[in-house]
């Protein structure tokens, strides 16, 4: 009964911990680089006081976002304003229980792991509009339908991209994904190049339903100042700041586990130690998707509403369409050769 | 089988404890006076008017409606994907018939402009 217990429950959560933690370390080291890669773009120094090299910022924001007031607005809903940042926090951390960090090295081999992910991604946007509607306000309201609607628009997009990877892969597996991009050539045994406008929409459509720069028009400053969490104080901010980093991470993760053969080294396996697949290499990929997020916010400026609705309605869902049936040809004639583990 | 789901189940648990942990860390440790000009919500400075919960664009909820059907047709692809190689040609001429008669429905809407936004 003891070791069953072990087994059953606390080596998960175990695991599950050494998971949540670097994770939410991983966000506060994030937020620090993106100001100090987004103030070396100004050509500003960035966050340098707290801390050698400023490193120290992010825990002092951390400290400082706890010890603050949560303000409940008057007629908010109570009960919802409160479950709103909940709601966008647990899908967020939530979907990383499926990612395969390295061969066997996941928390859930589950077999329908990119159906939970693209479920767990889904239920982020009851946090947005739930927030949005419940503070009762009208700057909240509009982003929150602004960005409600972004979110779900985009999301059909990254929906059929997960099938047209999918149907090469023939598994819904994550690690069963990766194994399929296995092969002798390295990098050009991965989906990126037989799915390669399906990457682009894939990772294009990650920032928008992370609702990052240029696709940020839910929280548009200079619009509507910041969008569903307007009202928002203190720790109850912090949720939504942690979930919308750890998105950003997941998606990046995805990006990688789905298009750039996750934990596998990008070049042949003949090449050595060198050939050999680890969790660095997934970490690197993943870092390079991340950066691309703060590349982007300092580059590009805001997209218009109308604009980003046209790009994921009339560009980007008819793409995948089409590539759903070009790799389904692609894998029934056999013009791609998919690996089926190694 | 299903044992596999255990630990999400167990991530959800976590995850949820993390978010109401933050949260009443910050209700405890936080200050808390309040007065009618703080509550008030944020409208830049103006007298807030009484209730927020306005009407708004019915562009969304056709946008929502129309996200359900494509939702549901992804729904579909998904176990497509996995078994149509042993299923073979039938599957892939099906699916293309499939997909066709939704890029006919996506047509109509876009011809009705039902995706402007202007």
């Amino acid at each position: 009964m003891g070791e069953q217990i072990l087994n059953q429950v606390v080596w998960p959560l175990l695991h599950i911990v050494a998971i949540v933690l670097p994770l939410v370390l991983a966000v506060a080291m994030f937020v620090y680089w993106e100001r100090k890669v987004i103030g070396w773009m100004h050509v500003r120094m960035g966050p340098n006081k707290v801390g050698p090299l400023g490193l120290l910022q992010a825990f002092a924001d951390v400290v400082k976002l706890l010890l603050k007031e949560v303000i409940l607005p008057t007629n908010a809903n109570r009960f919802l304003y409160y479950l709103a940042p909940l709601l966008a926090l647990v899908p967020a951390l939530a979907a990383w229980s499926v990612i395969p960090f390295g061969d066997r090295l996941v928390l859930a081999n589950v077999n329908a792991g990119l159906l939970y992910l693209l479920a767990m991604t889904s239920l982020g946007v009851y946090g947005i509009i739930l927030a949005g509607w419940a503070s009762n306000s009208r700057y909240a309201l509009l982003g929150a339908m602004r960005s409600a609607a972004q979110v779900i628009s985009y999301e059909l997009a990254m929906g059929l991209c997960l099938v047209c990877v999918l149907v090469l892969a023939g598994s819904l597996n994550l690690t069963d994904i990766v194994h399929a991009q296995a092969g002798g050539k390295g990098l050009f045994d991965w989906f990126w190049l037989p799915l390669l406008p399906v990457f682009v929409v894939y990772f294009i459509s990650g920032v928008a339903e992370t609702n990052r720069a240029p696709f940020d028009v839910a929280e548009g400053e200079s619009e509507i100042v910041a969008g569903f969490h307007v009202e928002y104080s203190g720790s109850a901010f912090a949720l939504f700041f942690l979930a919308e980093y750890a998105n950003m991470i997941l998606v990046s993760f995805l990006a990688s586990v789905l298009f750039l053969g996750g934990w596998l080294s990008p070049f042949p396996a003949s090449w050595g130690w060198l050939g050999q697949g680890s969790f660095l290499w997934l970490l690197a990929k993943a870092f390079a998707f991340a950066f691309l997020f703060l590349w982007f916010r300092a580059s590009f400026p805001r997209y218009r509403y109308d604009q980003i609705m046209r790009l994921g309605w009339k560009v980007f869902i008819p793409i995948t369409i089409v590539w759903v049936l070009v790799a389904g040809c692609m894998k029934y004639f056999g013009w791609v050769s998919v690996g089926t583990g190694v | 089988m299903l044992a596999e789901y255990w630990p999400i189940l167990l991530f959800i648990g976590v995850a949820t404890g993390l978010g109401l942990v933050l949260l009443a860390i910050g209700l405890l440790a936080g200050p808390r006076r309040p007065e009618s000009e703080k509550l008030s919500p944020y409208e830049c400075g103006f007298e807030a008017f009484e209730d927020a919960r306005m009407r708004f664009d019915v562009r969304y909820y056709l946008l929502a409606i129309l996200f359900i059907i494509f939702d549901l047709e992804i729904a579909f692809l998904f176990p497509w994907a996995v078994v149509f190689q042993h299923i073979g040609i039938v599957a892939l001429i099906e699916m293309a018939l499939f997909l066709l008669l939704l890029v006919i429905g996506f047509a109509y809407v876009w011809k009705k402009g039902a995706l402007e936004w202007e």
